[in-house]
């Protein structure tokens, strides 16, 4: 966070909105997703991890990704957060639940696991903290990503999409109703 | 206009990993442990794209492709197993009841 | 014009199936019969069509046309391409004229059935995939076909899908076969690694001009031959098709005759360029058609369910084929497919009518003097066994089995560098076999038609079942006669046409090997006579028949055989996961320090004393910190992860 506030500060005259949305869509995006973690409504926690993709993907089309993005909102944000909303619906949560989640909640429950990404996050904070920066990031059309998708990687594609229908045979399978579990 | 660095970007992907690590650990809730991977692997995708912005290579933004259909896999399939939990009976969803591994 | 044509012939049979699917059962029945009929027979038509276009042409140029590039990556490019020659020619005349008469049958015998969109859409798919898979110039696309075939015979034999029998045998079929396929592709894997192309005419060339490694075309040639083996039920593949019975009859007709069983043989047939570089492939191919053909025709004799007969003599006749593949001379192999398509979807479907006019018995011991209430049916069942049995000179099964037997002779099967087995061994084992074929299908003809009548038999066949029939009895009767020995009359035609620049004669045969070939038949219809036919005082039994019964029961032991290589290892995989072998192992040494805790107790009072309660205490501790580790919580196995991240991120930012 300081490098932004950092960079903000530097350029406050050339494309000074820029680095302000810079800053805002990361921040929104980090502190979206602690609220994602720490919700005890699942619906609540849907809604922001919809704000934590939407700004994400703000992220990325500053990133120079405007394909990227526009396929976090289509795909992430809308159909497998939809996907979320519906199961939620459809297992029909109600007061019991969130205050069962809350009982879950405890400080001390909290203790083991934030130690642990914070010795992560330390690790990787110093790992990168002399990174040379690397210049100005250039931006990347639909168009590379299309050529590069349908030539050298064609086979990954096929292999995704292998992956995709494996995908939903295994949902339509387990996910199928069955008489004898009733 | 690009105005991110790399190195913004590399920051904001660790907070990102982070956070989704601690929400896999503390949840006790299948659905919340699946949102926080969704978080986990946002973080990773944001990775290759930054990378893929960075050495200026549209191979980053295929992997954040690639990355968006295990997403999109790992959902469907973890969504299904929610419903069939719930449907046999195990209204908590607790992933610690699920304990068959126990040595 | 003809380019036009190609895609379309296609195309018919692929949208009726695409609307009867879509269909989902809300279409009246009558139209269903009609839509499917009518779009093979529209097949049939341009089929008909492309061959008096193609054989009047005065080139022998190929149709070809390409219709989209499937995939292109620098190294490796795939389109989907059709192609017709001669050869593809034959196969989608059968395909389209045999679909079409089965289809016609169909439409009565299917009648009332609930399924029976779901029924024709399967059908006319089945088509649609057989005719990509004949038709691709591209071996990747013809794998969609192959593909195609699978899945419909898959679908079709499990078509009554209550019975849980049914959806066994389709199973059954759908594994074996995918075992070739899997073969199959690896083959196609190691072509396209080596030439860079499925191109046919590519491959082909490469071939020709020798750009391939001898081990690269044997490997290519074994797997593909695998491939082809399981497709048409050959020995070791052989056990699913007696087993896929279970369809109803039209589709075991069209499985048999024209779509499925076939598809290996086309295979080598077009890649035969391919397969006469490897001479391994080629003996082993010929080694197993005569086993498979001796051994198919042993089982049929001994059956009882006439379908299963019919199944059997199936897997015998394609072993002609492969005998004839494996000697060279794919014309033969194609010719007796020809013919055999014929015949076998004559007899199941007069199987499928005598089957229904009896109350749905298949076992020919319990029918019996059919032949005064269903002469017209007795005929045309004659008219297919003779051709099956090969009767001389009046029936097409004759030609094309003497033209097989006739290149059989001549024919030397190298094995080493040494050694060679010669085809005189060969032939004589198909001569055998060409009796033993006479007696199977004439103790069938006589037990079902002769003698006392057993069951009534009730109605009357419909006429729409009726005029298949008819017509394919008069093929299987009078279409041989396009290819006649020398010895008779030089008549050349069918394979003067796969290939025109003339084709292997046989002049210098000596007389007697074809009057060898011609006895054989002639003989196994006596004995058949004498045993079966003659009094009511039938020997229903020959000499060690149970043994071989039990033996054709248990496919000849192969299932066992299965069950020992395939099935048990993966139950044993299986076995090794439930039972979580590093979890044992865990244990023991928990177990172990368990023990050890004991052990050590007793030593306590000695000078040890001091060390050991050392060691008791470490023990326990290690004891209790591993059983902790194993809580089975997937979230303390995660936080184990991270922590093992962590340590290994630390050791490498600080080194």
């Amino acid at each position: 966070m300081s490098d932004l506030l950092s960079i903000s500060a530097l350029c406050c005259h050339d494309g000074a909105a820029m680095h302000i949305l810079a800053i805002l869509s990361a921040s929104i995006t980090v502190v979206g997703a602690i609220m994602v973690i720490t919700r005890s409504i699942a619906v609540h926690a849907v809604l922001y991890l919809v704000v934590t993709l939407l700004s994400l993907a703000s992220v990325l089309s500053l990133l120079g990704a405007p394909f990227a993005a526009a396929l976090d909102v289509i795909i992430y944000a809308g159909a497998i957060m939809v996907l979320f909303v519906f199961v939620i619906m459809m297992l029909n949560l109600g007061q019991p639940d969130s205050d069962r989640e809350k009982e879950w909640l405890r400080p001390r429950a909290w203790f083991g696991p934030a130690v642990l990404a914070a010795v992560l996050c330390g690790e990787l904070f110093f790992g990168l903290r002399d990174m040379p920066d690397a210049g100005p990031i250039s931006m990347i059309t639909p168009r590379d990503v299309g050529l590069m998708l349908f030539g050298p990687y064609v086979m990954m594609v096929e292999l995704v999409s292998f992956l995709l229908l494996a995908g939903l045979v295994t949902a339509f399978h387990i996910g199928r109703y069955r008489m004898e579990d009733r | 206009m690009p105005v991110f660095s790399f190195n913004d970007a590399l920051l904001v992907a660790v907070l990102l990993f982070a956070t989704g690590l601690t929400g896999v650990l503390v949840r006790r809730n299948l659905l919340f442990m699946l949102m926080s991977l969704d978080i986990m692997l946002n973080a990773a995708a944001l990775v290759f794209v930054a990378a893929g912005a960075r050495w200026h290579d549209a191979s980053g933004q295929v992997m954040f492709l690639m990355i968006l259909a295990l997403a999109a896999t790992e959902t469907a399939v973890g969504l299904a197993i929610i419903l069939r939990l719930h449907a046999r009976g195990r209204p908590s969803l607790d992933a610690d009841t699920g304990n068959l591994l126990r040595g | 014009m003809p380019e036009f044509l190609l895609p379309l012939i296609v195309l018919s049979p692929f949208s009726a199936a695409i609307i009867l699917f879509l269909s989902a059962g809300r279409m009246p029945a009558r139209y269903v019969g009609l839509l499917a009929t009518g779009s093979v027979g529209l097949s049939a038509i341009i089929s008909v069509i492309l061959a008096v276009l193609l054989l009047s042409a005065p080139s022998a140029e190929p149709i070809r046309v390409t219709l989209w590039e499937w995939m292109h990556t620098p190294v490796f490019s795939a389109h989907i391409a059709f192609e017709l020659d001669p050869l593809s020619l034959v196969m989608i005349l059968v395909v389209t004229v045999i679909g079409f008469l089965i289809h016609l049958y169909a439409v009565d015998y299917m009648r009332g059935d609930p399924g029976i969109a779901r029924f024709f859409g399967s059908m006319t798919l089945f088509i649609a995939a057989m005719l990509v898979l004949v038709l691709s110039s591209d071996l990747l696309c013809l794998f969609i076909g192959w593909e195609g075939v699978g899945l419909c015979s898959y679908l079709l034999i499990g078509f009554w899908y209550t019975n849980p029998a049914n959806t066994a045998a389709a199973r059954k079929a759908f594994y074996i076969t995918r075992i070739g396929d899997a073969a199959m592709l690896c083959g196609l894997l190691l072509l396209a690694a080596t030439v860079g192309t499925l191109q046919i005419d590519t491959l082909t060339e490469a071939v020709t001009a020798g750009q391939i490694t001898p081990t690269a075309v044997t490997g290519t040639a074994l797997f593909l031959l695998v491939g082809a083996l399981a497709k048409s039920a050959q020995i070791p593949f052989q056990t699913w098709l007696p087993d896929a019975m279970a369809g109803p009859t039209p589709t075991s007709a069209l499985i048999h005759a024209a779509t499925m069983v076939t598809a290996g043989v086309y295979l080598i047939a077009r890649l035969h360029i391919l397969f006469t570089a490897a001479t391994v492939a080629m003996t082993v191919m010929a080694v197993i058609g005569t086993l498979t053909l001796l051994m198919a025709a042993c089982s049929a004799l001994v059956q009882a369910d006439l379908k299963r007969i019919l199944a059997w003599s199936t897997i015998s006749q394609l072993g002609y084929m492969f005998l004839a593949l494996g000697t060279g001379v794919w014309q033969a192999a194609l010719f007796h497919l020809m013919t055999h398509a014929f015949f076998k979807a004559l007899l199941f479907l007069t199987a499928g009518a005598i089957i229904e006019r009896v109350h749905h018995e298949q076992n020919i011991f319990r029918m019996g003097g059919l032949l005064r209430t269903m002469p017209g049916i007795a005929g045309s069942f004659l008219a297919g066994a003779s051709a099956l049995a090969g009767l001389p000179l009046i029936t097409a099964g004759f030609y094309s089995k003497e033209l097989i037997l006739s290149s059989v002779w001549h024919a030397n099967f190298p094995i080493s560098s040494r050694f060679s087995l010669s085809g005189h061994v060969l032939w004589a084992i198909a001569v055998v076999g060409a009796f033993l074929t006479s007696l199977y299908i004439f103790r069938c003809f006589f037990i079902v038609f002769f003698g006392p009548l057993k069951k009534d038999a009730s109605g009357h066949t419909p006429l729409l079942m009726a005029i298949p029939l008819a017509c394919i009895s008069f093929l299987s009767v009078f279409g041989g006669v396009v290819e006649i020995p020398d010895t008779l009359a030089p008549v050349h035609l069918f394979t003067q046409m796969l290939n025109p620049s003339g084709f292997f004669t046989h002049t210098e045969d000596p007389a007697w090997l074809l009057y060898a070939g011609a006895a054989a038949p002639l003989v196994g219809l006596s004995v058949a006579w004498l045993l079966w036919g003659r009094t009511s005082s039938v020997i229903q039994e020959i000499p060690g028949q149970t043994i071989i019964i039990r033996l054709t029961e248990s496919g000849w032991g192969f299932d066992i055989l299965y069950d020992f290589v395939l099935v048990r290892p993966f139950r044993f995989l299986n076995w090794l996961g439930r039972h979580d072998i590093l979890d044992r192992m865990s244990s023991g040494a928990a177990s172990a320090t368990r023990r050890t805790n004991a052990f050590l107790v007793r030593f306590r009072t000695g000078i040890l004393s001091y060390v050991s309660e050392r060691t008791i205490v470490m023990t326990r501790e290690g004891n209790v910190l591993l059983a902790r580790m194993q809580n089975g919580r997937v979230r303390w196995y995660a936080a184990w992860i991270v922590t093992g991240l962590c340590v290994a991120l630390a050791s490498a930012v600080l080194s």
